[in-house]
């Protein structure tokens, strides 16, 4: 073996792998989140009329626009993909710059979302929280981490997707070489999926 | 060799299937707001899971591209499902059979 | 299997141990990203893990001598047993097999050059390491070192003062290393066999490793996630699990336990993948029922995912729940013992040879099969209600995970090592280990059984005077197993530097699978040339016996 050799191993490029590892890093994401789901509806299932009194303060207006917000970037992420696909750079660029816009925009929502709950003394350890029945404070622990953990995985969906989106402007990412760009927009889609379970359970109540 | 795909050998789906199925996305997003004023009594829930499952259902097969994918990303995709569902029933096997529960 | 017409050259060769890269010295190991050197880097650190472990499981022993204090007060215990217990399991057996002889084998043994994702495999080893260092803090702090037991219970996990967060992360991180070798591998194994090896021509421990890393993505987040929970109990008061604030103790056991039981398979299906390669090439005979070792693993994984609640018969769960999950209990066994049997044809009319790695793999299928039926008592409901929480249940879990995986950590070392550092160690040293070893285990373990049976709880710093002859047996028991483990870790410890030099490729002369058609200690990129596979593992062609199964074809 010469002393030359590269730190890494040189191996064949196969696409199909990084796709194959994404989907296995999702389902870990997918079981992330599946355990809160659990908490959830065991508790629902305990407190149903303490879930429903707590529900009905969720801003359901917010709600549906932050659904309809990641859906929206979901479709520009995978738009980009074509973009890539058919060779138009430019384009791909601009897809993904808006969903990036659009995972802000949800963020800054949840902002205004959660500093209306917290100023009516609606976070754990708070002494109106305190005082409301056992039910409802698990309700706002559940959201709290929930809606919290998933506000988490937006942001770090939103940093891979600007890397990605620097990977095309250097042209490391290109027509003949994007499944960085597929992986990332896996990433995205996962958090879009997750928000869709969220949104009625958390603000559907009824 | 190790197998290898390139980029040649996996393409995905034309601009207008994604907006078609954004559009279906959001009327399902309206639908379930608007089902949700409604009072289907121990159904309600049974309908919103209904509806949040068809939407991921479009997210993962067309957005997703898993239509397209080679047959082992499904199975991959079944199995993590089951696992998370069984877990599920087996969760309720022991609580909605609870002999009184100090709330 | 034969590899068609490539032939590795002859000429003396840089193993990986002293290729030269990048970087140089210490650096040059650290920041490598060759899956042998990982599996070294992995086996170091556990290695000095299990010594830990090991001393902490010497003093609970030593404590328990007698009744009532004799060498520490209860605080030290209560961190005794739960530190032996995160230890143990979350640094030891947990990354065991995988991380140390699955990333050095796996690749090799399916004529890879390297795992899918090498620079993934690094950063395993990095959060392991920061795990590490997290349990060392949880322990010097001085909030005090953790005292819940490794099973973290709600309410004194929220309530004790004692240095939980950072136990709780390390936990969490060292998931999260376990994940990350589970995605590796599973990869691998899909997309990095080498022409002409289909699923059914792969080595049983390749097997094992997949149902393994299944597990590993599917389970670990879950006690991510709940370990994450505890946390922002103790410092928000989210309520989630304080039953002060309305939360369920019992769901904290649920979500613990529905990763922590598939975890014990983690443990088990590795060092099973172990035995299954062990067996042929010290019978010199094929492995009796291929197919049904392989499924069976998967089996194990499906039917793991299915019983975490017999941990928790005596919590106060419905009486359905419980029923239920002992039913599924009960079905649990049925893949595990395939194996045995399946083991057990093999090794009839075999030509037997006891090298060390073969009693190590023998005694594995010996104490896992008594563990494993007293797994089959416990999971009886109305027995259960009696024994758990008692020294039955530590017995258990002895037998069952020391048993299996303990040994077969070991039996891996003794087979695998000189091929990995290209060194003999002493076999009649080795046999002298063993025996005190196997002895001085069965006479620590196996009064738990029957202490616990009368009543004996577990976990409990004193004693009615009745099982002070049990705790004494157990302890001097201790003793004999803890000299016997000395002297195997001197006899492998001093072949890596004085070791008689090995330079055959078929170590064990009968070795079939890739490994072993390698030079010795292997090339930094394994193969000149990836073999091109046209038969099957196993396939002993010297002894005139038919081969049981259907030739694949």
């Amino acid at each position: 073996m010469s002393t030359q050799e590269q730190a890494v191993v040189h191996v064949q490029r196969d696409d199909l792998r990084t796709r194959m590892g994404m989907w296995l890093f999702l389902f870990t994401e997918l079981l992330l989140f599946g355990g809160l789901f659990f908490a959830y509806s065991v508790y629902r299932y305990l407190y149903a009329s303490d879930f429903a009194l707590a529900g009905k303060e969720m801003h359901v207006i917010i709600g549906a626009m932050n659904t309809a917000i990641l859906l929206t970037s979901s479709m520009t992420m995978a738009l980009s993909i074509t973009a890539m696909e058919r060779g138009n750079k430019r384009l791909s660029i601009l897809y993904q710059l808006t969903t990036i816009t659009f995972g802000l925009l949800f963020l800054v929502n949840k902002y205004i979302e959660w500093s209306a709950e917290i100023s009516a003394g609606n976070y754990p350890g708070s002494t109106e929280l305190a005082a409301k029945s056992h039910g409802q404070i698990i309700f706002y622990g559940l959201y709290y981490v929930m809606t919290g953990l998933h506000a988490l995985h937006v942001i770090v969906g939103m940093t891979i997707i600007a890397v990605m989106c620097a990977f095309t402007i250097k042209d490391v990412i290109t027509k003949d070489n994007y499944v960085k760009l597929e992986a990332a927009g896996l990433y995205w889609h996962l958090v879009d999926i997750i928000w869709i379970f969220l949104f009625p359970l958390f603000y559907l109540i009824n | 060799m190790e197998k290898q795909e390139t980029q040649a050998e996996h393409t995905s789906h034309s601009y207008s299937i994604y907006v078609l199925v954004w559009l279906g996305l959001l009327t399902l997003t309206a639908l379930t707001t608007v089902v949700a004023g409604i009072n289907f009594g121990a159904l309600t829930i049974a309908i919103a899971l209904l509806i949040a499952s068809t939407k991921s259902y479009l997210v993962l097969t067309v957005f997703m591209h898993l239509r397209i994918e080679q047959r082992a990303f499904k199975i991959f995709v079944f199995v993590a499902m089951f696992f998370l569902i069984i877990s599920f029933v087996l969760l309720f096997s022991d609580y909605s059979f609870l002999q009184g529960f100090i709330k | 299997m034969s590899s068609e017409a490539v032939s590795v050259p002859l000429d003396s060769h840089s193993s990986y141990l002293d290729y030269t890269g990048k970087y140089k010295g210490l650096r040059a190991w650290i920041f490598s990203t060759d899956h042998k050197r990982i599996g070294i880097l992995y086996l170091v650190a556990l290695l000095s893990w299990f010594a830990i472990g090991v001393t902490l499981g010497f003093l609970i022993r030593l404590e328990l001598f007698t009744p009532g204090k004799t060498i520490v007060d209860p605080q030290a215990y209560n961190s005794f047993f739960t530190l032996h217990g995160v230890i143990m399991l979350f640094l030891f057996v947990i990354p065991g097999l995988p991380a140390v002889f699955g990333n050095f084998f796996l690749p090799i043994m399916l004529g890879a050059k390297d795992v899918a994702f090498p620079r993934l495999n690094l950063l395993s080893w990095y959060l392991y390491m920061i795990g590490s260092l997290l349990v060392l803090l949880s322990i010097v702090l001085p909030g005090g070192a953790p005292d819940t037991g490794w099973t973290f219970y709600i309410p004194y996990s929220v309530r004790t003062s004692t240095n939980m967060i950072f136990a709780l992360t390390a936990v969490f991180i060292l998931g999260f290393s376990s994940i990350l070798t589970g995605l590796n591998f599973l990869t691998t194994i899909h997309r990095m066999r080498a022409p002409g090896m289909g699923w059914f021509k792969m080595p049983l421990f390749a097997w094992s490793l997949y149902a393994t890393g299944w597990i590993q993505i599917l389970a670990t987040p879950i006690i991510g996630i709940t370990l994450l929970l505890v946390i922002f109990e103790r410092v928000f008061h989210v309520g989630i699990f304080d039953p002060g604030l309305g939360g369920d103790p019992i769901m904290f056991q649920h979500m613990f336990w529905i990763y922590s039981h598939p975890a014990v398979y983690i443990m088990a299906v590795p060092a099973m993948g172990v035995i299954s390669e062990i067996l042929p090439v010290f019978a010199k005979r094929t492995i009796f029922g291929y197919k049904f070792i392989a499924f069976s693993s998967l089996a194990i994984a499906v039917f793991g995912s299915l019983v975490w609640a017999h941990h928790m018969f005596a919590v106060g769960m419905s009486d359905t729940g419980e029923f239920i999950f002992s039913l599924l209990t009960f079905l649990v066994a049925i893949p595990s013992a395939i194996k045995v049997f399946n083991w057990t044809a093999t090794l009839y009319k075999g030509s037997i040879t006891l090298d060390p790695p073969m009693l190590y793999a023998l005694a594995a299928i010996f104490l896992f099969s008594i563990g494993g039926l007293s797994g089959i008592i416990q999971g009886t409901l109305s027995v259960d209600i009696q024994i758990t929480d008692t020294a039955f249940i530590v017995g258990h879990i002895h037998y069952v995970v020391f048993g299996i995986t303990g040994v077969g950590i070991f039996a891996a070392l003794h087979y695998w090592l000189p091929k990995m550092i290209g060194r003999m160690y002493n076999h009649k040293v080795a046999k002298v280990a063993f025996w005190i070893f196997f002895v001085g285990f069965n006479i620590l373990y196996f009064p738990m059984f029957v202490m616990g049976w009368l009543g004996m709880p577990r976990r409990y710093y004193d004693y009615l005077p009745q099982y002070t002859t049990y705790h004494q047996i157990s302890t001097v028991g201790s003793w004999i197993m803890i000299t016997g483990l000395i002297i195997m870790f001197y006899n492998l410890i001093k072949s890596v530097k004085y070791g008689e030099k090995v330079d055959a490729k078929a170590v064990w002369v009968y070795g079939e699978t890739l490994e072993w058609t390698v030079p010795t200690p292997p090339p930094h990129e394994n193969f000149d040339e990836i073999p091109a596979i046209t038969d099957g593992p196993y396939e002993y062609k010297f002894n005139d016996e038919p081969i049981l199964e259907e030739e694949e074809s």
